[in-house]
């Protein structure tokens, strides 16, 4: 048997669906070519969406709303609790209502360049090219964005770019862009063109004559195995995050439907493409069932720093000035504490290493606002943070405004994800995917106030075209409720559930998604080396063997059962694992998140555009077993990758 | 820390449930409420009983999952926090603890602390929306809206559907929850067109899902994690009798 690092190199693959010339007018000609499916066709045509998000929650109701038929799932109790509903920050579009020098060009350029130039160009200039549109739609809707007294939007300037193009509302953005989609959904739903399933979650796809046909779900009430058939499915069912335990990501967020899907052959994107967020509430003990992000826009007015000597355990008041690192602003002085997620994670990494490191566990670093409070007052601090103050004293029971908050970095998004075509189709025709759980738009590293912007650009305005031309071109005959390949993946899904019933072991499943956490954290985290990652592999696979020999999963199969729930996903976590950790062991370059000790220049990431200016598109081969490698190569005709600077 | 729990266990829906004390003996003053019932339920696993079922996602207090009603009060003690957020350094060692699920005719248990709040959604999809297909949109700049009504719409937006205000009333009401969307939406320019149709077929589906009527206690907005102002109630009583009277449509 081939180790699984030896994995060998296929076919290239290509985005066949592009259009070339011009980049300004691809998203226009492709719009010309697709073919169109006939209103009365339409009305005959059902399209399974999973997930409720921003991409999954637009997407079903931009597709009824054309007159598809659209079965929805979420494994929620309600669509409108999907995990976007927790990003804070904001939305970036090119509407240059500053008059600062903003255009689609610049925010195409900004998207390509952050993403360290691993993101494919005409992906990203669409992505530009809507964002303007997604604001139209998120107001028409009454998404109560911030205002001025003038009464028209305001901006606010966010991750480090130049001009002002963020629109938000308050700290709560995602959640009110959601509610506009999961109200268009609830629209849909009283109109009867959307059937509506909560509770719900994907298990298997299913595949017949090499198209996506439909899922495989369980009630996860009842227990009930459900089959659902359709022309087409779109996965909508975000990142993969808490593949190390503690994130950002909601409790439930998991990789089933897309690691499932992957299993039947949709090849996976990047997937050691992960972005680490620097500035999170720190872990506070090993009862830690999540992590809590503290918004970026903190480090406007915050100043990081660490005590100059190791081991230094005063109360941060009783440092004098002239003994305090403010490692930040001393290595990068031209950015100071705004340098990019990614250099400023890797920098308090490095101080905490070094025993600097503040707190109980000595990993976290002080975010101070003592200056910015006695130059304006608490009261200007209070009205530009008070919100999020708040929930930093709840969580910690420390109050900021007296003494510095201590941060650490975390894990927040994915970049990698299912690959898709400019049309957002995988592998597998007729599956298509959006949002987070796909990998096209982000490179190596997302840009703040990016993820809103793509999901709702997918949802929108993205997958109801293009997916319509699939639709027009294919000749679909139904699938019949007891075909072969039906009844395959229901006993896959029957006999994978009664596995994990039967072992009845002495280990929880959270003690094991905790292992394999801490595994990913220490050698597929901020840094990677090729000797972390190979032990990291065989550390994974011993844990996988141990899982599905000792593993403890209580109750039936029948019933509400959250261990098992939950066992399932951890098990599809312990294969993506190993997935992430080869694909970060085989990109032996450093570039946006991901970095490897082995490639750097003056502590900084070294990128190598030789060698790697491609997609890696991984095909499963079988659990624990070789996969193959497919590459895109990554062109660049419209802008010039550049090494990132910022000191 | 040593804690006594008193939590509702409850098989199934229409199951007869108990109260059952549970001790947890490790438990730490930074652990939210939630992991406490995690430590719990690791240990009821080993044992070989089945873990307490609840309700919970993003553990920021911002989905709106989590949902319990502590030692009497809807996310428990402490003011705008929901129970994801709540930390144990606001209990006493050694102090008994009550945990039981929303009590709401609406709201009717599906196992142990986890309810079924469709009924929400429902109350949504009877109007709760502006009707904007997509790529109808005009330039968000085209209609300005005054900062005052951007704001109060936005302080009623604000709402995530948890279920408190529904929990916390005596009559099972769910008219602060329906006031904050017709607040939200009636605020704008762009919710206008559709006011008066969008409360009377919301507050139908309201009384159709065994919601009671609203008597002014206040104990809704006491709870909500989120503090929507009782004030969007009256909102909600103003449009009704806008909608219904007069040449306006009636019910």
């Amino acid at each position: 048997m081939t180790a699984y690092s030896e994995f060998s190199v296929g076919e290239p693959i290509a985005d066949t669906a592009a259009p070339d010339g011009p980049i300004e007018s691809r998203w226009e000609r492709r719009r010309f070519g697709v073919k169109l499916v006939n209103p009365a066709n339409k009305r005959k045509m059902r399209i399974i969406v999973v997930g409720t998000g921003l991409a999954g929650g637009s997407a079903a109701a931009t597709l009824a709303e054309a007159g598809y038929q659209v079965t929805s799932f979420c494994y929620q109790d309600s669509p409108r609790r999907a995990h976007s509903i927790a990003a804070q920050g904001g939305i970036n579009a090119a509407k240059n209502y500053r008059n600062d020098g903003d255009s689609v060009q610049r925010l195409f350029y900004d998207t390509v360049k952050g993403g360290d130039f691993r993101a494919r160009e005409a992906n990203v200039h669409r992505l530009a090219e809507i964002s303007v549109q997604i604001i139209d739609q998120c107001v028409a809707q009454g998404v109560p964005f911030a205002r001025e007294y003038g009464g028209l939007l305001d901006n606010r300037s966010f991750g480090g770019v130049q001009v002002s193009r963020t629109f938000y509302a308050k700290g709560q953005t995602g959640q009110q862009l959601l509610l506009g989609a999961y109200q268009a959904l609830e629209r849909q739903i009283d109109a009867g063109r959307v059937e509506m399933h909560t509770r719900h979650e994907m298990l298997e796809l299913v595949v017949v004559d090499g198209r996506a046909r439909g899922v495989v779900v369980r009630d996860m009430v009842t227990g009930e195995i459900e089959t659902h058939l359709a022309d087409a499915v779109v996965l909508a069912s975000g990142g993969y995050g808490n593949v190390f335990y503690l994130s950002t990501n909601a409790k439930g967020c998991n990789v089933t439907a897309t690691w499932r899907a992957h299993r039947k052959g949709a090849l996976f994107a990047n997937p050691c493409f992960t972005q680490i967020h620097p500035t999170c509430i720190p872990v506070s003990g090993e009862h830690q069932s999540k992590l809590t992000l503290m918004s970026e826009s903190l480090r406007n007015d915050g100043r990081i720093w660490v005590p100059a000597q190791a081991g230094d355990t005063r109360s941060p008041k009783d440092i004098p000035e002239d003994e305090r690192d403010y490692f930040l602003e001393r290595q990068y002085p031209a950015f100071g504490n705004l340098v990019p997620r990614d250099i400023a994670s890797r920098a308090a990494k490095n101080v905490c290493d070094a025993g600097r490191g503040v707190g109980p566990s000595g990993l976290g670093v002080y975010l101070d606002f003592s200056e910015i409070i006695e130059r304006t007052g608490r009261d200007a601090v209070a009205a530009r943070y008070g919100n999020l103050f708040d929930i930093y004293e709840r969580i910690t029971g420390e109050d900021p405004y007296e003494v510095p908050m201590r941060i650490y970095p975390a894990v927040h998004y994915t970049m990698g994800g299912l690959w898709v075509d400019y049309d957002l189709q995988s592998t597998i025709p007729g599956l298509f995917v959006v949002g987070e759980a796909n990998f096209s738009d982000h490179g190596a590293n997302r840009l703040g106030a990016s993820a809103l912007m793509q999901g709702l650009a997918d949802g929108y305005f993205v997958l109801p075209t293009t997916i319509g031309d699939y639709l027009a071109t294919s000749r679909l005959e139904p699938v019949a409720a007891d075909a072969p390949e039906v009844r395959e993946a229901r006993a896959q899904v029957t006999e994978r559930i009664e596995r994990l019933l039967a072992v009845d072991g002495t280990r929880t499943v959270d003690s094991f998604h905790r292992e394999l956490g801490h595994i990913m954290w220490d050698h597929c985290g901020m840094e990677r080396t090729e000797e972390g990652l190979r032990k990291a592999l065989d550390l994974i696979s011993e844990l996988r063997r141990e899982f599905w020999r000792s593993v403890k999963v209580p109750g039936s199969a029948d019933t509400l059962n959250q261990s098992l729930e939950k066992a399932g996903r951890v098990a599809d976590f312990l294969e993506l694992g190993e997935l992430m950790c080869l694909d970060a062991l085989h990109r032996t370059e450093s570039c946006g998140g991901h970095f490897r000790a082995e490639s750097q220049a003056d502590g900084e990431a070294e990128r190598d555009d030789e060698h790697f200016s491609y997609v890696a598109a991984w095909e499963f081969t079988g659990a624990g077993e070789a996969p193959v490698l497919h590459k895109e190569d990554l062109v660049f005709d419209h802008v010039t990758p550049s090494q990132r600077s910022y000191k | 820390m040593r804690l006594t729990l008193k939590i509702w266990r409850q098989e199934a829906p229409g199951a007869t449930g108990r109260m059952v004390g549970y001790q947890v003996d490790d438990a730490d003053e930074d652990m939210s409420f939630l992991e406490l019932l995690d430590v719990l339920n690791e240990k009821l696993i080993l044992s070989g009983d089945e873990p307490v079922a609840f309700d919970h996602d993003c553990r920021e207090g911002i989905c709106g999952s989590c949902a319990m009603v502590i030692n009497g009060e809807p996310h428990g003690p402490q003011k705008a926090t929901t129970a994801c957020q709540l930390h144990l350094r606001h209990f006493r060692d050694g102090e008994t603890i009550v945990v039981e699920p929303w009590r709401a005719a609406a709201f009717p248990v599906v196992k142990d602390l986890v309810t079924d709040r469709s009924a929400f959604d429902r109350v949504i999809a009877a109007g709760g929306y502006i009707s904007a297909p997509t790529g109808a949109a005009p330039d968000a700049h085209a209609t300005p809206v005054p900062k005052a009504n951007a704001d109060r719409a936005f302080t009623a937006a604000a709402c995530i559907g948890c279920g408190a205000c529904v929990a916390a009333c005596p009559n099972g009401s769910a008219s602060l929850f329906l006031g904050a969307k017709i607040t939200h939406l009636g605020e704008l320019p762009q919710g206008r067109p559709e006011q008066d149709d969008r409360v009377v077929r919301m507050v139908e589906q309201h009384d159709a899902e065994g919601f009671g009527g609203c008597t002014n206690t206040g104990a809704c907005t006491v709870s909500c994690p989120k503090e929507i102002p009782l004030d969007v109630i009256s909102q909600l009583n103003r449009d009704y009798l806008h909608a219904t009277t007069g040449s306006r449509r009636s019910a």
